[in-house]
């Protein structure tokens, strides 16, 4: 049998799997899953991770296909790489799901998250708030005399970046889309 | 050339396109349409049953002993979560089954009305896959979906969910060949890569053991003729989970016995001490790998598995092999034959050698009595009386359970229907029926625990009035006997509501239902009162009375490595400490 076991992609840097399947440290991973967009799909799916005990940290899901009714769910989760692989196995099992790919193990892709922010305030935390915006590139899609809608994409790093630096100057309230990702290249 | 018709008729229509002969079901108002039908036809057969619950495990059993998918109808509400315990059973063993539940009018639905339940919410963790059918143009497609999802990659159990107001209404047919499955055509064909992998570690194999579960019996009669040319041409042991009993005959030359937690010594001695494990349709079910850490640590494993997520869920494996049993094991055996058919015979010689130590263990030798009819005993004679019949046996679960698979020989797959993933007590009666009506000639057992069996006993009325010969052997201790044996173990003697008190009494209750009822409680007369109930051209409830306090051995406690097993003469030393789960 050939020692080197190699599964393609495991972290954004490498085209090979390093990991050991038995390692413990939890990782973060993001699942693309596309699923026939059919009723109770996303339920199935969802209660696959609450009944088997995995972590949700972000979920987006819309139809990408309007003829072929395909549905495309990003999950961002975490585990050993041993219930990262379960998961992948469980989600692509299922009967209406078409693909699981691993956007964190793959290779590199692009991740972005869509957020609206409230700010509200007066005076100098206005302006520093309409500064760090623009550093940012966050647009103004609201505002009123004591009051500003932030739209930014990004990463999630940069969307939490962004929402620590606004707490201080009046933070009200955020929403945001979770993350949607796909692969670099071709 | 499309034909127009009601949903309820569709039902029938695609039952009968689906090869469906009989259905087990129980009517209400949600299902009335379909019941409509059914009374208008003579294709197939309904069986009423007396509870829900027993329908679908009517229909596990017949499914497990044809190798057919198992159908049952019941109708909105109560009748849906009454099926709920036999759907989870069906999806812990496998088991290729298809529910049709009636469902309130589509405008009624999330109106809380009568008998509405969310069905398909209730049972989507309990199902390979469930519908709720909103447009009668879609029933009949759906129908043959749920056909081939059921019976196609790992089997499981599915569920279709149909209001009334579709039942009544009309639209064309769609028959079984033009209902779109392409999207669900789980692969079969195992890598060939890996698979020379593992031939060429069955080359060097010097301590190699087959542990085999219910995938082969799920593969169909094929499989386990593979698996049967596999062990004689290589010579190595095969032991078996509870699921996969029969694959290969307990008569055969290496056959170790089954293992587990009430496995036999050295089945799982002989997993603990091999090189090479293969893995073929089993799971790694924590009754079966006792603690994890410690679970056959000095061996390759290899794994052969037709479900991905079964592979590495527990047990990290060295050669995964994602197929269906009976074409992996086509391609193993062309390529290791191929190859010259070599094994390592000298250390084959010295690991028998080794296995033949281990079964001069004896372990499942017992105390034998002269007044009280040990358990152990009951289903030896059982055994000896029946064998060479024509025999399919089921059970309960709990001690009995363990005790009819150490004690009972099954040469053939498909003839031993039990609940192993989910632990159904009340499986037994039920399933007996199921086989019965699949198989009406032949001689079909419930080797039961008396405190299962109450579970579900109602369905002897089923039994009776479908004329089901079915033989109930009652294995009577009046404890829940698995629980008081733990309780005796592990938690000090103190048997916190472990005892079954106010019993019936079961050959009244026979006479009751119009069957026949005997009773045995002497060892001298259990031969003369084992052909009396076979000799019985009809269903029959034997209570045997049996030892009160008999512990079932050898036992793993769990958490504990199969090197640590517990045999019947250890139990005094054993009453410390250990914590089971």
């Amino acid at each position: 049998m050939s020692a080197l076991n190699i599964k393609k992609g495991s972290t954004s840097h490498s085209a090979y799997d390093l990991r050991s399947a038995l390692s413990e440290v939890e990782e973060s991973h993001t699942l693309a899953v596309i699923v026939e967009n059919e009723p109770g799909v996303l339920a199935r799916v969802i209660g696959l991770f609450s009944g088997r005990g995995y972590n949700i940290d972000s979920l987006t899901v819309a139809e990408v296909d309007h003829t072929g009714h395909r549905s495309r769910i990003t999950i961002v989760t975490r585990g050993t790489p041993a219930v990262i692989d379960q998961i992948e196995a469980q989600l692509s099992r299922m009967v209406p799901v078409h693909a699981v790919q691993d956007l964190t193990a793959e290779g590199p892709s692009v991740q972005r998250e869509l957020a609206l922010v409230k700010v509200a305030g007066r005076g100098d935390h206005r302006i520093e708030a309409l500064r760090l915006a623009e550093i940012f590139r966050a647009n103004v899609v609201d505002s009123t005399l004591e009051s500003f809608v932030f739209e930014m994409t990004g990463t999630p790093e940069k969307i939490d970046a962004f929402a620590e630096l606004m707490r201080p100057l009046g933070l009200v309230e955020i929403a945001r889309t979770g993350v949607a990702g796909l692969k670099r290249g071709v | 050339m499309t034909k127009q018709m009601t949903g309820a008729r569709m039902v029938i229509q695609a039952l009968k396109d689906q090869g469906v002969e009989v259905v087990f079901g129980y009517p209400g108002g949600a299902v009335l349409p379909i019941y409509d039908e059914i009374f208008q036809q003579n294709d197939i057969r309904h069986v009423l049953v007396r509870h829900e619950q027993g329908a679908v495990h009517m229909a596990e059993g017949y499914a497990r002993s044809t190798g057919k998918p198992g159908v049952a109808l019941v109708t909105s509400g109560p009748g849906a979560t009454n099926a709920v315990t036999g759907l989870t059973d069906a999806l812990m063993d496998s088991i290729p089954i298809v529910v049709l539940t009636g469902q309130v009018p589509t405008f009624m639905i999330g109106t809380d009305g009568f008998q509405e339940a969310d069905t398909v919410g209730i049972t989507r963790p309990c199902t390979k896959m469930n519908w709720l059918v909103k447009d009668t143009a879609k029933l009949a497609e759906t129908i043959h979906q749920a056909f081939h999802v059921a019976t196609h990659g790992r089997p499981g159990p599915v569920l279709i969910d149909i209001p009334k107001d579709v039942q009544f209404a009309t639209a064309d047919y769609v028959p079984a060949e033009k209902a779109k499955v392409a999207h669900y055509q789980p692969r079969t064909e195992g890598d060939p890569d890996r698979i020379a992998q593992l031939v060429e570690l069955m080359e060097q194999a010097e301590r190699p053991i087959l542990y085999t579960g219910g995938g082969v019996v799920n593969s169909g009669p094929r499989a386990s003729a593979l698996l049967r040319e596999l062990v004689a041409e290589t010579n190595f042991p095969i032991t078996s989970t509870l699921m996969g009993l029969g694959s290969y005959p307990a008569s055969g030359k290496n056959w170790v016995g089954m293992l587990g937690m009430h496995g036999l010594y050295e089945a799982n001695l002989a997993m603990h001490g091999c090189d090479l494990m293969i893995n073929i349709g089993a799971r790694f079910d924590d009754r079966i790998t006792g603690r994890v850490k410690d679970f056959s640590p000095k061996s390759k494993k290899a794994h052969i598995d037709i479900d991905p997520s079964s592979i590495n869920k527990v047990i990290h494996v060295d050669v995964p092999i994602l197929g269906d049993v009976t074409k992996v094991l086509e391609e193993l055996l062309r390529q290791w034959r191929a190859r010259g058919s070599k094994t390592d015979q000298r250390g084959l010689a010295q690991w028998w050698k080794q296995i033949d130590e281990w079964r001069a263990v004896k372990c499942l030798s017992y105390k034998p009595s002269a007044t009280t009819i040990k358990p152990q005993y009951a289903l030896e004679r059982l055994e000896a009386l029946t064998k060479g019949m024509d025999r399919y046996i089921t059970t309960e679960v709990g001690q009995h359970q363990m005790w009819a698979a150490q004690f009972l020989g099954f040469e053939d797959p498909n003839r031993w229907m039990t609940s192993g993933g989910l632990g159904t007590m009340g499986y037994g009666l039920p399933a007996s029926i199921g086989v019965q009506m699949a198989h009406p000639e032949a001689l079909v057992i419930n080797v039961a625990g008396e405190a299962s069996w109450l579970m579900n006993m109602q369905e002897m009325g089923t039994a009776m009035q479908f004329r089901a010969p079915v033989k109930q052997f009652i294995l009577n201790n009046e404890r829940l006997g698995m629980v008081r044996q733990w309780q005796e173990l592990l938690h000090g003697e103190r048997y916190s509501s472990s005892w079954s008190e106010s019993l019936p009494d079961f050959v009244k209750l026979a006479e009751a239902f119009g069957c026949k009822g005997i009773k045995c409680d002497r060892p001298q007369d259990l031969d003369d009162a084992i052909m009396e109930m076979l000799a019985y051209d009809g269903p029959v409830i034997f209570d045997c009375l049996v030892e009160k306090h008999e512990n079932c051995f050898p036992m793993i406690p769990s958490g504990k490595p199969h090197n640590e097993m517990l045999l019947s003469a250890d139990a005094e030393a054993f009453r410390s400490g250990a914590v089971l789960v």
